[in-house]
């Protein structure tokens, strides 16, 4: 991989550009870190109201949401600026981009990169142990490795939601909001126990967009306890492959939307 | 070695929607450009102009590929533009005016850096050439400043360097000299002409500015609405569109019988006669020899065609 050590120098250089603005940088860390707390108190507060929700205690819900945040969180480091490809795409600065002797995709994550949204990583990270201990979860090696997984591949799944609604941009130039109620409504949805849903909505974004994979199958695993809707255990390590599917299906709307590119008059 | 350029029959469609009523919505396909054909060979310097709205930018975005072509087949170094972007992207360059290669917050320098590596030129070609475009583009002074900062003359000769530092075999230039003063325009005419002499590089430049392409164009493609209504030099639109060189002469006095010549017709007498305007469809000499016939002549000067003219005359004849 010799481009591996390009894009790092197309990181490096972007991380320098943000610098310029040292003291916005820095508001916008606390900014993110106040941002996923408020997003996870959210959890606590609808179960400090209700005790016991869906047949989930707040602990246990706070695990749930713990994992599906540092997934999400991970994918908006790297992939968030997605949504960025709308005003590329109606100022026509796309052009740019494709001017140069790389992929399209590579060069908006790498040139784009917002090392300020670390905030909300660093704060589910930090959660996940306190939520795990105070759920009484004892770590084994299958356990970890659950996380793990889980970590991965809902990066992979939230990535995907990422580019594939930016693409959305191709299609439709002034896909506004669009995009950001399918990432952010995604996220909120998989902070919580699928059970607190209807049925219709749960199979459309649980199964159809495979949110229900980010947190909460994973997180069963990890508390060891059965789904009380009656899924099987093994769902829990379905998490990658959901991720890879939504990435070859996000692959193929970058393919077929870059082709569709008009750019603007100049 | 084929040529640098080959399009043949080449179209891009865009589909627009109108609105008819206040609901009601109809899609038109509108052809921005409209069955282009053109060869440009190695070295060439190319002018390609028109009107605005004629389709230059979209030929030149399909060429660089950043649009894929609605129909039509085109070649560029070889290559077919958007399928082969990434490997025909290193053999061009391109200079879009509106559309910054640098990086708005770096240093100049940091940005050519940058593009050295994008581009993976060996760090002692790179060197080369940056001394090259520092010395003729004197980019020294503000090589370290942030390039927000710029003003637009010296962004522009970072922007020339940044296309021309991997070295390509064509240059795409969408009207380089916009919103330039005169002394940066000069100077950036003068780099273009150079570059353009060597003969290593194939120019290609849309521009509206018309001593751009006095200076620069070997030869002229003029587009309008989508088609090409001329190609060849600056010399074959002058005839094809009758511009005529004048020839004016002061006299003494006004000429007892008129003055006559082969090749030159008589377009304007002002100054009770003693200032004559001649059309030159020849050459001047004959009229010259019988004006110094008369011993009356006191000064003379012949008047080249006004390329303005000729460009005008030409974008509201193809109307």
């Amino acid at each position: 991989m010799a481009d591996l050590g390009l894009y790092l120098r197309l990181f490096a250089s972007q991380t320098r550009a943000q610098a310029q603005y040292r003291t916005s940088l820095w508001l916008d860390v606390v900014g993110s870190v106040l941002m996923g707390v408020l997003d996870l108190s959210a959890v606590v507060v609808l179960f400090r109201a209700g005790g016991v929700v869906a047949g989930f205690a707040t602990a246990e819900a706070l695990l749930i949401a713990a994992i599906a945040t540092i997934g999400f969180a991970v994918a908006d480091l790297l992939v968030g600026n997605m949504d960025t490809v709308r005003n590329l795409v109606r100022t026509g600065r796309m052009d740019a981009v494709l001017l140069r002797p790389l992929g399209a995709f590579g060069q908006l994550v790498a040139m784009d990169f917002q090392p300020r949204r670390a905030g909300r990583l660093v704060v589910a990270v930090t959660l996940l142990p306190i939520a795990a201990s105070w759920a009484g979860v004892d770590w084994t090696g299958t356990r970890v490795a659950a996380v793990l997984l889980a970590v991965v591949g809902g990066s992979l799944l939230f990535g995907a939601i990422f580019t594939g609604t930016g693409t959305v941009a191709f299609w439709w130039i002034d896909s506004g909001e669009f995009g950001n109620s399918f990432t952010y409504g995604g996220r909120d949805f998989s902070t919580f126990p699928v059970g607190i849903y209807g049925s219709v909505f749960r199979r459309i974004f649980a199964y159809g967009f495979g949110l229900g994979f980010a947190g909460y199958y994973p997180a069963l695993l990890v508390l060891g306890r059965a789904d009380p809707l009656g899924a099987p255990d093994w769902f829990g390590w379905l998490t990658p492959a959901v991720g890879l599917l939504a990435c070859l299906v996000a692959a193929l709307l970058w393919r077929t939307g870059i082709r569709r590119y008009r750019s603007t008059g100049s | 070695m084929s040529s640098v350029i080959e399009a043949c029959e080449l179209r891009k469609d865009f589909t627009v929607r109108v609105r008819r009523g206040r609901f009601r919505r109809e899609t038109r396909n509108v052809a921005a450009v409209d069955g282009i054909d053109l060869r440009v060979e190695a070295g060439e310097m190319l002018g390609y102009i028109g009107p605005n709205g004629a389709g230059k930018s979209t030929t030149l975005k399909m060429f660089t590929g950043v649009l894929y072509p609605s129909g039509g087949r085109v070649r560029v170094c070889g290559f077919e533009p958007v399928p082969q972007r990434v490997p025909m992207a290193r053999r061009i360059g391109v200079v879009f005016g509106q559309r910054s290669q640098l990086w708005w917050d770096l240093p100049l320098r940091d940005s050519f850096d940058l593009l050295r590596h994008i581009y993976r030129v060996p760090a002692v070609e790179h060197a080369a050439r940056l001394a090259r475009c520092r010395r003729l583009l004197d980019l020294d002074g503000f090589l370290d400043r942030p390039v927000r900062q710029l003003s637009l003359g010296q962004r522009m000769r970072g922007e020339l360097t940044a296309a021309l530092l991997h070295g390509p075999r064509v240059l795409f230039l969408d009207e380089p000299t916009i919103g330039l003063d005169v002394v940066s325009k000069q100077a950036v005419r003068e780099f273009l002409a150079d570059l353009g002499a060597a003969g290593d590089t194939t120019l290609v430049l849309t521009t509206h500015d018309l001593a751009d392409i006095e200076r620069l164009c070997r030869r002229l493609v003029v587009v309008d609405a989508g088609r090409i209504v001329h190609d060849g030099t600056l010399d074959d639109l002058h005839a094809r569109y009758g511009s005529q060189r004048r020839v004016v002469v002061h006299l003494d006095e006004a000429p007892t019988a008129p003055v006559t010549a082969p090749g030159a017709a008589l377009e304007a007498a002002a100054s009770g006669g003693r200032r004559l305007t001649y059309a030159l469809t020849g050459p001047p000499g004959p009229l010259l020899a019988a004006l110094a016939g008369t011993g009356l002549l006191r000064d003379v000067s012949i008047v080249e065609p006004e390329i303005e003219d000729v460009v005008a005359r030409l974008y509201t004849s193809v109307r």
